[in-house]
């Protein structure tokens, strides 16, 4: 008997240990905050598109990548919405979408992991790191973390908004991918 | 201490309340159709600092009004008139009150902590909620024109007092007093 469930055990051990890698759209959530005369002002995206593999045996195989569509930018109020849209800011005519691809992970201990990759926004290429963490959840598993930016690397926020007096150049993003294991 | 007289620090609270309720008022009405720039951000940030330091200073005043009684109405004043200046007064510090607490309340509601001086946070008492957000501008806006109204009143029944009554209601709440016959 005992040796029958040792035998269950490792066959059911390959399925626990699951390689996550389809994004369940509507429970993520890419959010950020930015400061504004030193008052931190939360932000969001509605539509963004997402990509990734992740075996918590394996982080280093981990990839992963984000379709950001700009023009679906909640900056906190609606005529905010409609400047950062602007020449000065996004610019989402000629630059619509904001692309991000990983290019290392690292496990940092426990359920945590650094994240590196390049942002491309306004036609600016730029290396980006932050931190995640993992979380199995059944099938499935959330990944929540944060990345942070400098908005002037990519000319977010021109002319008369291109000092920092009234919006800081810092703004952190913050994730939250809920994946489904693949089958 | 000539008790015809409001005392110095009443006076001195008067008359700042009377720059920064006109400064808001100006400001206000001249920041809600600016469009959006570094300038608005800015000139919204002062309106809600001074809004705040009018909020503490009203909470002075009224503990000092409590605590020291203010010099009597000219006692030839129908009792119709002294009933309206106490209602009137009592209208003025509710409307002290209220706008600033109103414009804290919207800020909130509308997702835009107030961080007084840009280094005090002072706590959201409200959840961001569009509508309730939109809900208080208008009462922010509604209060401001109702407070601008009664300090115009005020004003007004303070100069008919001195040109007209020729009592020194008006002068008693000045800087430097100048000796007026009473009820003359």
């Amino acid at each position: 008997m005992r040796i029958l469930s040792l035998l269950l055990l490792l066959v059911c051990l390959p399925v626990s240990a699951a390689e996550y890698g389809i994004v369940d759209a509507g429970k993520s959530s890419l959010a950020f905050t930015y400061r504004q005369m030193g008052v931190p002002v939360d932000g969001s995206f509605a539509k963004f598109t997402a990509s990734m593999r992740f075996d918590p045996a394996r982080p280093a195989a981990a990839k992963a990548a984000i379709d950001v569509d700009l023009a679906s930018i909640d900056t906190g109020s609606p005529e905010g919405n409609d400047e950062v849209a602007g020449k000065q800011w996004f610019d989402t005519k000629n630059h619509p979408v904001a692309h991000f691809v990983s290019t290392a992970v690292k496990p940092l201990g426990g359920n945590r992991f650094e994240l590196d990759g390049k942002l491309t926004m306004k036609g600016r290429t730029h290396d980006v790191g932050g931190q995640f963490t993992y979380a199995p959840r059944g099938s499935s598993a959330a990944f929540d973390g944060d990345l942070v930016i400098k908005r002037a690397d990519f000319a977010i926020g021109e002319g008369e908004w291109a000092d920092f007096d009234t919006v800081a150049n810092e703004v952190r993003i913050k994730f939250h991918i809920l994946a489904m294991a693949r089958k | 201490m000539n008790s015809t007289r409001y005392t110095a620090t009443a006076i001195v609270l008067h008359w700042l309340m009377v720059v920064l309720l006109v400064t808001l008022f100006c400001v206000g009405l001249y920041m809600s159709d600016l469009p959006v720039s570094p300038w608005k951000l800015k000139v919204f940030s002062w309106h809600k600092w001074a809004g705040v330091t009018v909020f503490l200073l009203v909470i002075v005043r009224l503990g000092w009004r409590v605590t020291h009684r203010p010099p009597a109405l000219p006692s030839g004043m129908p009792e119709w008139q002294q009933w309206a200046a106490r209602g009137g007064h009592a209208l003025l510090y509710v409307l002290m009150f209220a706008v600033p607490l109103s414009g804290w309340l919207m800020s909130s509601a509308k997702g835009f902590q107030t961080v007084y001086f840009g280094v005090l946070p002072i706590p959201d008492l409200l959840h961001k909620n569009k509508e309730l957000g939109e809900l208080l501008e208008t009462v922010h806006q509604t209060l401001a024109w109702t407070l601008a109204g009664v300090v115009t009143g005020h004003a007004i029944v303070a100069f008919v007092h001195h040109y007209v009554d020729h009592d020194d209601v008006l002068t008693r709440m000045l800087p430097h007093h100048r000796r007026r016959g009473r009820g003359s």
